[in-house]
């Protein structure tokens, strides 16, 4: 009963044997990015529970800019999109293009990340720090776990330039490159998340 | 095919008959001495309603497992001492991988016993939740109980009186009680007299018990708490009911007044044995259950060098 | 300069822990002199400290579990022996502050760094043995995975002699947890030694899931796998799921302790219940990452010792997925007594309850299994009935204990202890020293003595009845858990017995070592030169013991479930001998120091982490950074197998065996 001589398309994927690297690769990255959104989902759980145990401090509706969220949330949904037009001029293994679109990819991100840090330094000069409450330690939590990722992203995208000036569009910096692009549009779901129940969610 | 390992073993004397049935007479044989027991204590003592009917859910629940369990583990040794490889009478069937009606009862067995102890899981926990009043015709006793390192401190509001360690309560009536904690958590247990209930500071948590008859029931914390958990013991002294009331007018009067400072000063961490307070501040239990989530912790009132910690809140 | 960090940190004036270190100092000291006197460390750089091969990796985990088995069963045997003391006012030998500790170190050690590594181990040996693959999908991380592991393991050992343990219980509850209750660093080693494996734990959750759904050999479908890849798919798929969650809830405790958050104190609004919430959210899941491997065990050597395909293949697969499902809806039966009502506490007893179904149905389809069988009582299978006999009294006093209100009397009683000791010695230990035997001879080339190994499972029996049944009936006499002493004269006698239990298990153990030695020392005797040495079913048992570096010579196409069997049917009936099919060359994982790197750099970041020197921590992540960084920018991480001398090894193979 050997398959030898069926085409290929016959074959049930879960029959055809081992699945080529950048197919693993994917998946395997797929699987732990669903994981780290369970490390969000805890934390959204935490700032649910404690959303109203402000203990006499600023609550939310006093603290939040939603200008400045807008703002923060159109830069990272166009990064998204600059990410994407990387995604194919690393495709196409077009060097400029790749370079391009990765620097504006970052230029939004880090635009994004000054505007946050902007939101933490001023609570933080009017009293509302973590310390203050078990809703400012639960917001500060949630929302600087996904600032410390945009972070990350951005040093990984740095990187990946490196790679690509000196190991060219090799197989591994292509697979690196998927990666990445899933890890920065993963962000992005989740900063949905994020704005609409920490600020929109806000009463 | 390939060739059985280099030793050869009598399979029938690899298990020997004595062996396998002796393990399980070592089961009841530890199980005996306890359950024959000296002193009836704990679980299988219930001194009241509420012990009772946890102890019948038990001793129900128990019936019915060892209706499961005693065949299956007697169906395993009688299986692998008949289908051993070495016994010339038993019926091989190399093929008999599957078989629908056998799904079908494997499947229906725990099922069954699962919807039955389900069904008991569901209205004896309505029934027996902790904060569900006893039915009785006497009104119950209120008392409010704080846990607090490493003693136990009950408040008798409607008797104007507090006493550590020493829970006094009258036979046959209703006691109701609040409970928190001044930091760790810690859990209220006396298991002659029935449920427990975790002590949490900053809240309250209620349960109702009854005793029904007069004597001395051990209590202590079932959730650990630190270095002195294994001190934090209190006696039940149930009393019958005429003399409970005098007990409380005895105590009213004697000893010192239980207010906030009191309490603070109590709730440093160490070791107390039994004592009473004469008088009581009016609503001091809620004052404390407030007072959970401003007062300083432990490492800021103790002396001992292996808890002082910074100044930092709770 | 150095944090917290002082000369006061070592315990001079606690001769226990100091002795204790200074024999683990001793021994390892000779251990890494012998290796270095040998001149053993290039190959053991090379071939283990560095490998990437997952057999290796699996030898790695279930060496460290067993090492670790001794320290967390040294914890046991102390407690066993104070309380056999401590009666009726007695103080015993062992201060509270110590106890409290050993009793903490105890669970933690036992949970995370025995029976975690002891299943990751056998999983990660036999899972790419067993779907015809070469290696895991990420060999590389694999290595860091363990390593990370081996981290946290030195970490809490360090605790024993620079500073102390935490003194909480093995799950660090607040408010008990936190700075203010906890101020030294106890709970932060704790903290952090946990990060850092579970870190490992997580990434070797990845790598086995893609490994089983995308590596599987050709023709390989979901229903022609083995029943303990099924329960390896099930396990790591609730490693992925509840790992993230100890991460996020052990950070928030971090928070609290480092930065003054308020996640979890009392006061600020923080909210202790919701810690208790969230890491039994992980943890009930984590208690069956631990059991469905050892299922998988049993079902695969009680199908083999009984000459027949274990019953009821389709139910075994259907179980073990729902119980995964399941797993994740019944935690709050930890916590019955916290007082969340009536209707939440039925809800939950009665998920417990359904949890049992499959279970149950389990145990029916390995007797089943067994009838009509040809069953040979090899060790494996005595390890398997054991576990059937005890596992479903473990079981049974768990569907008890998930009736809420019987639980109101016996939460966190040595009932309970009982109960969970019963299931993870029962079923976890008993599995994993089963699969240990099993796998063996296939991963070494030869078999362990036997004869020791059967008094090794008598040892653990009888030993664990002793241990355990007494710890039943104190419950039901109203002993309660973490008792550093009592005052019921009655329960000593009760007491003494589980102490005698628990020695005859310490003799078990050190059977254990003995029969390692011995097996080794006359290892000729029982060598396996087939490949097969138990009659197996499934393909580990189609190539040599101990397989070559890339497993398959050429990958199996599978056509059937018990490929192995099936295939042997064939051979032996003439039909269709499958057809030569041609060497093919293929790449594998280079050696690479990655996963020992990083580690390195977690420990040093760890330790400095828990003693607040910032300035060590930020070089330690320094040097993660770096290792990171190394690693990216290798090109040359693959050997090219030539087809040539795939052909060589496999003659020559076929020659040692028909010798």
């Amino acid at each position: 009963m050997s398959v030898a001589g069926t085409p290929i398309e016959e074959i049930p994927l879960s029959l055809r044997g081992p699945a080529p690297t950048r197919v693993l690769v994917g998946y395997g990255f797929w699987l732990f990015l669903l994981s780290d959104i369970i490390i969000f989902g805890v934390f959204f759980a935490a700032y649910a529970v404690l959303s109203g145990e402000t203990a006499g401090g600023p609550t939310g509706p006093q603290l939040f800019d939603h200008g400045r969220v807008l703002i923060e949330t159109a830069c990272l949904l166009a990064s998204s999109f600059t990410c994407g037009m990387m995604a194919i001029a690393a495709d196409r293994r077009a060097r400029a293009g790749t370079y391009f679109w990765a620097i504006v990819t970052m230029a939004l991100g880090a635009t994004f990340l000054s505007l946050e840090l902007a939101e933490f330094a001023h609570m933080a000069a009017i009293g509302a720090v973590p310390q203050r409450s078990a809703f400012l330690s639960s917001f500060f939590t949630l929302v600087g776990t996904h600032g410390l990722h945009v972070t990350t992203g951005l040093l990984w995208l740095a990187v990946m330039l490196a790679q690509i000036a000196t190991l060219g569009f090799s197989p591994a910096v292509q697979r690196r490159l998927l990666c990445f692009s899933l890890f920065w549009h993963a962000l992005d779901i989740v900063w949905v998340g994020v704005f609409s129940i920490v600020y929109l969610g806000a009463h | 095919m390939t060739s059985d390992p280099a030793h050869s073993n009598d399979p029938a004397a690899a298990i020997p008959r004595g062996a396998r049935r002796y393990r399980g007479r070592w089961l009841t044989a530890a199980a005996l001495p306890g359950l024959a027991g000296c002193h009836r204590t704990g679980v299988l003592d219930p001194q009241g309603p509420v012990a009772r009917a946890e102890t019948l859910i038990l001793a129900d629940a128990t019936a019915i497992m060892l209706a499961v369990i005693v065949p299956v583990i007697g169906i395993t040794l009688a299986f692998a001492f008949w289908y051993r490889r070495g016994n010339k009478h038993a019926r091989r069937r190399p093929d008999f991988a599957y078989s629908g009606p056998v799904e079908m009862v494997v499947w229906s067995i725990p099922v069954l016993i699962v919807l039955f102890l389900g069904g008991i899981a569901w209205t004896s926990s309505h029934e027996l939740d902790t904060a569900k009043p006893l039915k009785s015709d006497r009104p119950a006793i209120n008392v409010e109980v704080v846990s607090l390192d490493w003693k136990w401190l009950f408040i008798y509001p409607d008797q104007g009186v507090a006493t550590v360690n020493r829970l006094v309560v009258p036979a046959g009536t209703p006691i109701h009680l609040r409970l928190t904690s001044s930091g760790a958590m810690n859990s209220f247990l006396v298991p002659q007299l029935g449920s427990q209930i975790y002590t949490m500071a900053g809240m309250s948590t209620e349960l109702n018990l009854l005793a029904d008859k007069p004597g001395q029931y051990p209590g202590f914390s079932a959730q650990f708490s630190g270095d002195a958990f294994s001190d934090m013991r209190f006696t039940v002294d149930t009393v019958a009911p005429d003399r409970f009331a005098g007990w409380a007018a005895a105590t009213r009067g004697r000893g010192k007044l239980l207010d906030l400072p009191a309490y603070r000063f109590l709730a440093r961490p160490g070791r107390t044995g039994t004592g009473f307070y004469g008088a009581i501040t009016p609503g001091l239990f809620d004052t404390i259950v407030a007072d959970g989530t401003k007062w300083p912790c432990r490492s800021q009132l103790s002396d001992d060098p292996n808890t002082k910690g910074s100044a930092r809140a709770c | 300069m150095l944090g917290r960090l002082t000369w006061n940190a070592i315990p001079w004036s606690e001769p226990i822990p100091l002795i204790t270190a200074g024999v683990i100092g001793l021994a390892l000291a000779s251990i890494i002199g012998l290796i270095l006197w040998r001149g053993w460390l290039p190959y053991l750089w090379r071939e283990w400290i560095t490998s990437t091969d997952h057999k290796r990796i699996g030898v790695l985990y279930c060496g460290l579990a067993l090492v670790m088995l001794v320290r967390g069963f040294s914890d046991a045997i102390m407690m066993r022996a104070q309380l056999a003391l401590a009666a009726n006012g007695a103080p015993g030998y062992l201060p509270p502050d110590h106890y409290n500790q050993i009793f903490s170190a105890h669970g933690t050690i036992m949970i995370f760094f025995v029976a975690m590594p002891f299943v990751v181990g056998l999983m990660n040996f036999a899972v790419p043995l067993q779907i015809g693959a070469r290696d895991v999908a990420f060999p590389v991380l694999n290595a860091v995975s363990f390593w990370l592991t081996a981290a946290g393991v030195l970490l809490v050992n360090v605790s024993l002699v620079v500073g102390e343990f935490a003194r909480t219980g093995w799950l660090a509850y607040p408010p008990l947890s936190e700075t203010a209750f906890s101020p030294g660093v106890g709970v932060d080693y704790y903290l952090w030694s946990l990060q850092i494996s579970g870190l490992g734990t997580l990434l070797s959750g990845i790598n086995l899931v893609v490994t089983i759904l995308k590596l599987r050999a050709p023709g390989m479908g979901y229903m022609r796998m083995p029943v303990f890849v099924w329960t390896a798919l099930a396990s790591n798929l609730l490693i992925v799921a509840a790992f993230p969650v100890l991460t996020a809830t052990f950070a928030m405790l971090l928070l609290d302790r480092y930065c003054d958050f308020h996640f979890f104190t009392i006061g600020s609004g923080g909210n202790p219940m919701m810690y208790i919430n969230l890491i039994w959210i992980w943890g009930h899941p984590e208690v069956y990452i631990l059991i469905l491997p050892g299922f998988g065990i049993f079902s695969e050597v009680i199908a083999t010792f009984s000459g027949k395909p274990l019953f009821g293949y389709r139910s075994m697969v259907a179980a073990t997925m729902v119980i995964c499902v399941l797993s994740f809806m019944v935690w709050l039966h930890h916590f019955f007594t916290m007082g969340a009502g009536a209707n939440v506490n039925a809800f939950f007893g009665v998920m417990t309850m359904v949890i049992a179904v499959p279970t149950g149905v389990k145990v029916f389809n390995w007797l089943f299994t067994m009838y009509g069988g040809s069953i040979r009582f090899e060790v494996p299978m005595l390890w398997a009935i054991g576990f059937i006999v005890t596992f479903v009294i473990g079981g049974a006093t768990g569907v008890l204990l998930a009736i809420p209100p019987a639980d109101f009397v016996l939460h966190n009683s040595l009932f309970l202890i009982a109960h969970f000791h019963n299931t993870a010695i029962g079923g976890v230990l008993f599995g994993a020293m089963a699969g240990y035997t099993y796998w063996f001879p296939k991963a070494f080339g030869f078999k362990l003595e036997e004869r020791l190994g059967k008094a090794v499972f008598w040892c653990w029996l009888i030993g664990f009845y002793l241990a355990f049944m007494p710890l039943y009936v104190l419950g039901l006499m109203g002993a309660t858990r973490r008792m550093q002493h009592y005052d019921n004269p009655d329960w000593q006698p009760l007491m003494i017995l589980a102490f005698a239990g628990a020695v005859l298990i310490l003799l078990g153990i050190a059977l254990t070592a003995l029969q390692l030695y011995v097996s080794i020392r006359t290892r000729d005797k029982r060598r396996d030169t087939t490949g097969d040495p138990w009659i197996g079913r499934t393909l580990e048992w189609s190539i040599p013991s101990p397989p070559p570096a890339w497993n398959f010579a050429v990958l199996p196409q599978v056509d059937a479930l018990d490929a192995w069997w099936v295939e042997k049917q064939r051979r032996h009936d003439g039909t269709e001998a499958a057809a030569a099919r041609p060497f093919v060359p293929f790449h594998l994982p280079r050696p690479n120091p990655t996963g020992f790197a990083a580690a390195f750099c977690a420990v040093v970041t760890g330790f400095a982490l828990i003693w607040h020197i910032w300035w060590m921590a930020l070089i330690g992540l320094a040097g993660l950074a770096a290792v990171g960084l190394r690693q990216a920018w290798q090109t040359d991480t693959e050997i090219e197998i030539e087809a040539e001398d795939v052909e060589r090894f496999e003659r020559a193979h076929l020659a040692g065996a028909a010798a």
